[in-house]
């Protein structure tokens, strides 16, 4: 579960646990965090908590919500965001407790999350036999459509149901990690034809070379460097005077590469 | 039916990933009947796999089947429809039982993307995360719409397609075939023209690998098919390869009009 934390000037004012579905922060007495202060509008914002996710929404303040110094109208939590009201400051925290122990890769799997609204199914629904019973935490988010109460249709191998487990460790977040470092920048120059002394930056994950129709190649930058692959027509590519076959070929520092008659140098910049 | 192999270009590509110890994606793709099936499956052990396994299989050789014995006039748009909507209720029936009859396979499921082409349409069926796009010229457009969570939420401007990347809840589906004894399959017709490229894929690849660079790729590799579908997977596992990716594309190369002169009709009328 993930709390927040309420600060002043660097001293910590409470903890709160995003235990509800809807948690309200303003002036006014009645929301679920009230902080006395002119700079907070009576009902200032709101977070909402899906599963895993939680969504701050300015609630049309006058002063407006700070995520990590940049004002927002919207925005996912991400585990560490210090959100900004006034004076005051919410950490965003996602504790590593309690799930730790479902592993990684039970996390990522796909689940079926079934909507009550679905049209009733003519058979009596003999409801999931041997399947565990509905996760004991309710999902019922206030704002998205589905009121789903989220059944895990897998025997589940653990107990600990991956609906309900927060994330481990920010690091262990399934994300689309873009390759971890970007590869250092390289280029082509051309050698011989008419625009000799051209140079091509490789800043694509993919550039292709050559003549549509006549001889294609492409060269993809990978995180373990460049790679030369053929493409179309009836002669491969040559590198450094040896024909490539269908297999792609790593490119090294100062590589030449025949293709379409045209040579051309393959170069690190940096 | 006629063939439409002369019509069609066809290349496929699979892999587990590398995190998943086993695949559980299954997928065929019939140039000649002009069709193509992917199924992402899930479950505890190997559950994922017979649940993703019989769906393809069912639906392979009985729409291949269906799809022999009628005439191109009869599978235009509704036709063509209505038996996706059908073998996708079947495979669900097959994998409900299986999963009813024995303990081991208990709550097994599956995603599905089925695609038919014909007389110059693409009628596509769709059920959870796995998806259909289409390359028409430079442009790629997702065609299907995941029945998930987290397309819930963008539908309900909840979150934005930006922030939906970095959200938690990739994984969970709100529709798939097998779990129910019903299956709600959402099934669409479009106008196919020559030089589309489909592209079927589980979200093995549409998770680890952006829009854009599926457009870079596609549109750079139009020449050679079976390299493009390596370079999608080949790319998802650079980006992590979280999940098994599969991809099938389906490249357009002409016209595939069914015939349907007066002729045609009067030669019909007497077989």
């Amino acid at each position: 579960m993930a709390k927040l934390i309420l600060s002043l000037d660097g001293s910590v004012i409470r903890e709160i646990p995003l235990n509800k579905d809807r948690v309200t922060i303003g002036r006014k007495p009645q929301n679920d965090i009230p902080i006395e202060n002119l700079a907070v509008s009576g009902e200032h914002a709101c977070i909402v908590t899906i599963l895993d996710d939680s969504f701050l929404e300015d609630l049309g303040s006058t002063n407006g919500t700070l995520v990590n110094g940049n004002p927002i109208k919207k925005h996912i939590l991400q585990n560490n965001d210090v959100i900004e009201i006034g004076k005051y400051k919410i950490k965003y925290v996602v504790e590593a407790g309690t799930a730790a122990a479902a592993p990684a890769d039970d996390f990522e799997r796909t689940m079926v999350m079934r909507s009550p609204v679905k049209p009733a199914a003519p058979a009596p629904k003999p409801a999931a036999p041997a399947a565990p019973p509905p996760t004991p935490r309710p999902i019922t988010p206030a704002a998205p459509p589905p009121p789903a109460a989220a059944t895990m249709p897998k025997p589940a191998p653990t107990p600990a149901t991956p609906a309900s487990a927060p994330v481990p460790a920010p690091a262990a977040a399934p994300r689309p990690a873009s390759p971890a470092e970007p590869q250092p920048l390289a280029a082509l120059q051309i050698l011989t034809g008419a625009v000799a002394g051209k140079e091509i930056e490789l800043v694509k994950n993919l550039t292709t070379l050559g003549k549509p129709g006549v001889q294609v190649a492409v060269i993809t930058r990978r995180p373990q460097g460049y790679f030369l692959t053929h493409v179309e027509g009836a002669s491969f590519p040559v590198v450094n005077g040896k024909a490539l076959d269908a297999q792609a070929r790593q490119l090294n520092d100062h590589d030449v590469i025949e293709l379409a008659g045209v040579k051309m140098e393959f170069f690190v910049k940096r | 039916m006629t063939s439409l192999s002369a019509a069609l270009e066809v290349a496929t590509a699979t892999h587990s990933g590398m995190v998943r110890s086993h695949n559980e994606d299954s997928m065929a793709a019939d140039a000649d009947a002009g069709m193509a099936v992917l199924a992402d499956g899930m479950g505890g052990y190997n559950a994922g796999e017979v649940a993703s396994g019989i769906a393809v299989e069912l639906i392979r050789t009985e729409l291949k089947a269906a799809l022999e014995g009628r005439a191109p006039e009869e599978l235009n748009g509704q036709g063509a429809e209505q038996l996706i909507v059908e073998k996708t209720g079947r495979a669900n029936n097959a994998i409900y039982q299986a999963a009813q009859s024995q303990p081991q396979f208990s709550g097994m499921g599956t995603t599905l993307v089925v695609a038919v082409w014909c007389d110059n349409r693409m009628s596509v069926g769709h059920v959870g995360d796995s998806r259909l796009y289409r390359l028409r010229g430079e442009v790629l457009e997702q065609i299907t719409r995941d029945h998930s969570l987290l397309q819930e939420q963008i539908d309900s401007g909840m979150i934005t397609r930006e922030q939906a990347r970095h959200s938690q809840n990739k994984n969970l589906v709100t529709r798939a075939v097998g779990i129910d004894p019903e299956v709600e399959t959402e099934v669409h017709t479009y106008p196919v023209q020559p030089g589309d490229m489909f592209l079927l894929c589980s979200d093995g690849l549409s998770d680890m690998v952006t829009d854009e660079d599926i457009q870079l790729t596609l549109s750079s590799l139009a020449a050679n098919l079976p390299l493009a579908a390596q370079q999608l997977v080949q790319q998802a596992n650079d980006n992590g390869g979280r999940d098994n990716i599969s991809v099938i594309l389906v490249r357009v190369t002409q016209d595939f009009a069914a015939r349907t002169g007066m002729l045609d009709k009067l030669k019909a009328w007497f077989r």
